[in-house]
């Protein structure tokens, strides 16, 4: 209502601000001067000067309070204030340094671990991919009637490509195993061939160079490739000198034209080296059935997701109409941004990080909150004597809010500092194929997020108690004990209220620990289908220059197999084109023979693999039937193969499969006819959570040419071994090399480490939501504890009483267990009930447990009512020996 | 603890604003003059003033100065500003407004 002209009394808030001293003299003087005249006055009308002054005093009601509003008319200024608010916090938190470590510390590691997590969640999940237009970048999976994941062959993206009216641009690649030889060690490399316009699609900028361009991808063009800056640092010591410069890979020679940016992290961090996809000179080009090409697009400005997927959907339909044969098992491609094909598994499982992460926290906080009720209840007298004075409980809620922010920011500070480090562990324990590594940093989102985390955790933690002292009753706290039963009901309650709350977070926590525990244990029980220990792999690629004839490569493989049989400690040893557990997916179509399937689209499909003889009985893969491949079976005699157990039981449930014959598609367009002579167990291709996978082996003498390139460019040796397999690593290479020097060996790893790979994520995962939980459970006794030993102290009397009236130790013991059963019973149900409707989020993650598992569910509950049972046992304890004569003497 | 009722609120901003029209005067003059010409039926105590004058002074209606009173003590004299004349003519308009309208019905009542 009042027009204030607020610039005109500038100056005087400065002054209020400034010259602090000051004023506050000139404020105490005025009072004075009218003090001094009042009692001049009363002087005159005969008072002595005692009465004076007092009746004096009397006409001000209440000094102290007038200056106090006097001042508050210039504590407009928030600055002052707050200041004045910071520095007397400060004093009240040094004098408590227990306290104050202990509150700064779980601050500290409770944002700390939010801001570590976080930052994770932000640079991996959160922020764009560092490529140009990354908003509209897709990636294309194909989709058949039998996969949710499936590659292009190149007519059918080159047609895709030319139909397409949504995408701007669409790119594909190949992956690409490649030996490096010529100058240093040879050495295997995984390498991508990929379309020459890729590059400029993603809007990538080379570090040395330039990155692959159009002109690359013709026919004609000289052989070009790009390396990653992993193995430009690695393989060339960063030598900035190194364009130009030839390389021989696979025996072929490819100038180098560029280094890329470090951050690039495109399909994944393992490929390390790319040449351009020349479609038209492919040696898969005319056989369209052949899909093995991963391909991401570029919408047009304008399109969205759904319609390019309309789009995709109406293509691939026109595909499969034109050509039923090689398309019939084609349904509508899926797309995805492009992040979240990078970031894949990983999504779940970093958001499951957050929530545990932040529910630490929140317990953390909790504890906090009801340390502060506890000081805040011992510091009643103290705000009854400020109230009296003229303190405003705004005031006095905002000085305690100050108190708590301080300690949160604190906190943050130092959780910040924490989570430079804790960063660096994640990435460090975190498994090898996390996305985006290199991109994870802390940024500004990242401070703006612990800042606000930090100001929300102050502000809850310190409201609670502040919102406490609402009640206060001046006059009786004042005057008498300090103990109004009402309000000290009432903390209690908030105390209760608050460890409930603890409990079930804790509860929830647990139950997701639980579960992953669960899940862990029953995959380590999943039989992998072979025996893993002693087991020595070992990934080779053959220069194709060499070996363009199945007779080459079967003699290369038969004297290496006799070259490693005879290093001491090898038991046996064998070859195959994929191994289990390594993920790799190479899959064939087949017909039975005499059993012609209705449809294209019903044509079976088993994976395929090649192997050399010996290789059940080295992987310790159990032979149910027929027979193993020997020398005999070569490239002049009968085509056969070995079936495993799951493709057995689908398609001869009740007959033996043994002298069937199949039509395999594992060669180009033509099939093979071949003989099922054996029945091998099952393996796990990709993870121990698959269920059986239909697979048939065959003898890699009986190799096609058409197939040759595919096997030659990725081979695996096994080697059993006696004993520890790794320190044989180096002998089996060095009989590698002696054989031939163009062959180059890479991933050296046991089956054991290939195992454990293929369940890093989940351990990861595990040990994190382990660390969470064993906090919260901490945490969360801790409070119990707490509450329960306060209660004891303030109740110390009543004890007493009880005590001094005849109850027995076990009656008092008794008293004070069920007040934490019931407070634990509480939180269970809670914690229960929001687990129930929160594990279920994290199905994905979980293996062979429901996410409301019963048995868990009612374990973790088991093991949280024990823990806190014995927290509060040791205030129960100290209430049996209550003396009743020092209780009731004490007040 | 809250104050009590000296006047109607707002009603001692504008008895501080008219008394200060005619002179420049520190705290205890005006609570005399206040009480004079009040008489007892607006209690004013000392304590409710001087809020009120560092409210007026923070908001530019008042502003004040150390002078030297006729017994030669340091007093803080009190004058309106311009701010502060114009103020008290809307002040005092509201005022006569809201007193008429209130005298008004009040007599409503009685008929």
């Amino acid at each position: 209502m009042r027009p204030v002209r607020w610039f005109c009394t500038i100056p005087l808030r400065l002054r209020g601000l400034f010259r602090r001293a000051h004023v506050e003299r000139e404020l105490l003087e005025e009072f004075q001067f009218h003090l001094d005249r009042q009692i001049e006055e009363y002087i005159a009308k005969g008072f002595t000067a005692e009465e004076a002054r007092y009746a004096a005093m009397q006409t001000f009601n209440g000094m102290e309070q007038r200056k106090e509003e006097c001042r508050d008319t210039r504590r407009i200024n928030l600055i002052e204030d707050l200041i004045r608010d910071v520095r007397y916090s400060i004093r009240g938190l040094l004098k408590n340094p227990g306290f104050t470590c202990a509150a700064v510390l779980t601050l500290g590691l409770g944002i700390g671990g939010n801001t570590a997590v976080f930052t994770m969640v932000n640079s991996v999940l959160l922020r764009q991919l560092p490529f140009k237009n990354a908003e509209r970048l897709v990636w294309i999976w194909s989709t058949r009637t039998d996969r949710d994941k499936a590659f292009f062959s190149i007519l059918n993206f080159i047609d895709t490509r030319q139909r397409t009216r949504t995408l701007e641009d669409i790119a594909a690649f190949a992956n690409w195993g490649v030996n490096v030889t010529g100058e240093g060690d040879a050495e295997r490399l995984a390498g991508v061939r990929i379309s020459a316009n890729a590059f400029q699609m993603l809007g990538v900028d080379a570090a040395l160079g330039r990155m692959l361009l159009p002109s690359d991808g013709t026919p004609a063009a000289p052989q070009v490739v790009v390396l990653s800056n992993g193995l430009w640092r690695r393989r060339f010591g960063g030598d900035p000198h190194i364009l130009g410069h030839s390389l021989l890979l696979n025996g072929i020679p490819y100038t180098i034209v560029g280094v890329l940016p470090a951050q690039f992290v495109l399909p994944n961090a393992e490929v390390e080296i790319a040449s351009p996809l020349i479609f038209e000179t492919d040696s898969q080009r005319p056989n369209r059935g052949s899909n093995f090409l991963r391909t991401f697009a570029l919408l047009k400005p304008g399109v969205t997701a759904q319609q390019a997927q309309a789009e995709m959907s109406a293509i691939t339909e026109g595909l499969r109409a034109e050509y039923p044969e090689e398309n019939a098992k084609h349904t509508a491609p899926r797309i995805l941004p492009l992040r979240d094909e990078v970031t894949g598994n990983y999504r779940a499982l970093l958001w499951t990080l957050l929530g545990a992460v932040a529910i630490v926290l929140v317990i953390g906080c909790t504890n906090l909150a009801n340390m502060l009720l506890v000081r805040s209840v011992a510091r009643r007298k103290d705000f009854a004597i400020r109230t009296a004075l003229g303190g405003t409980r705004v005031r006095l809620i905002r000085e305690m809010l100050t108190a708590s922010l301080l300690l949160s920011l604190t906190g943050g500070a130092l959780g910040v500092l924490l989570a430079r480090w804790g960063v660096q562990l994640l990435i460090a324990a975190g498994p090898a194929d996390f996305p985006r590594v290199p991109e994870i940093a802390l940024d500004w989102h990242v401070l703006a997020f612990t800042v606000c985390v930090s100001v929300a955790v102050g502000g809850i933690f310190g409201l609670t108690p502040a919102l406490q002292t609402g009640g206060l009753d001046v006059n009786e706290e004042l005057k008498g004990s300090g103990k109004n039963v009402q309000d000290s009901v009432r903390g209690t309650r908030t105390r209760s209220l608050l460890v409930v709350a603890e409990v079930a977070l804790s509860l929830v926590l647990l139950i997701s620990a639980g579960l992953l525990v669960r899940s862990f244990v029953k995959l380590q029980a999943v039989a992998p289908g072979v025996d893993t220990r002693n087991l020595l792999s070992m990934r080779m690629s053959l220069p194709a220059a060499k070996y363009s004839q199945p007779e080459t490569m079967s003699t290369f493989v038969d004297r290496l197999v006799d070259r490693v049989r005879g290093i001491p400690g090898v038991r046996s040893v064998s070859l195959g084109s994929v191994l289990p557990l390594s993920g790799m997916n190479t899959r064939a179509d087949f017909t039975i023979m005499g059993r012609p399937p209705a449809t294209q689209a019903e044509v079976p499909a088993a994976q395929n693999r090649w192997i050399a003889p010996g290789y059940f009985r080295t992987m310790g893969v159990p032979l149910i039937r027929g027979r193993e491949f020997t020398e005999l079976d070569t490239g002049r005699s009968q085509p056969v193969v070995v079936i495993d157990d799951a493709l057995a039981r689908r398609y001869w449930p009740n007959e033996n499969p043994i002298g069937q014959h199949l039509a395999v598609s594992d060669a180009g367009p033509e099939r093979r006819e071949v003989e099922i002579v054996g029945v091998a167990g099952n393996v796990k291709h990709f993870n121990l959570d698959e269920p059986p996978t239909a697979t048939y082996y065959s003898p890699m003498t009986q190799v096609p040419e058409a197939a040759l390139g595919f096997l030659i460019n990725g081979l695996s040796l096994v080697v059993r071994t006696d004993t520890d397999p790794l320190p044989l690593a180096d002998p089996v290479r060095r009989q590698i090399q002696a054989l031939d020097k163009d062959v180059a060996a890479s991933s050296v790893l046991t089956m054991d480490q290939l195992l454990a790979t293929s369940v890093a994520p989940r351990r990861f995962n595990l040990l994190l939501i382990e660390i969470f939980a064993a906090a919260a459970l901490v945490l969360a006794v801790m409070g119990m504890y707490s509450v329960i030993a306060y209660s004891v102290t303030e109740r110390k009397r009543e004890i007493g009483i009880r005590i001094a009236l005849g109850a027995s130790a076990t009656a008092v013991l008794k008293q004070v267990l069920s007040e934490g059963i019931v407070l634990a019973l509480f939180g269970e149900a809670a914690g229960i009930a929001a687990a129930f409707s929160v594990t279920r989020f994290m199905s994905d993650l979980l293996y062979g447990v429901t996410p409301t598992d019963p048995f868990t569910f009612a374990s973790v509950a088991l093991l949280l009512i024990s823990t806190t049972l014995i927290a509060c046992y040791i205030p129960a304890r100290r209430a049996t020996r209550v003396d009743p004569v020092q209780a009731l003497r004490a007040e | 603890m809250s104050k009590p009722k000296d006047v109607v609120q707002g009603t001692l901003d504008l008895l501080i604003l008219k008394i200060l029209a005619l002179e420049p005067m520190h705290g205890w003059a005006i609570s005399q003059r206040l009480r004079q010409v009040s008489g007892d039926v607006l209690q004013v105590s000392d304590g409710s003033l001087y809020p009120a004058l560092h409210k007026l002074e923070q908001e530019g209606w008042i502003k004040a100065e150390w002078k030297a009173t006729e017994n030669n003590r340091r007093a803080k004299f009190y004058e309106l500003t311009r701010v502060g004349g114009k103020g008290l003519e809307k002040e005092a308009a509201n005022w006569n407004r809201l007193s008429t309208a209130i005298t008004h019905v009040v007599k409503l009542k009685e008929v």
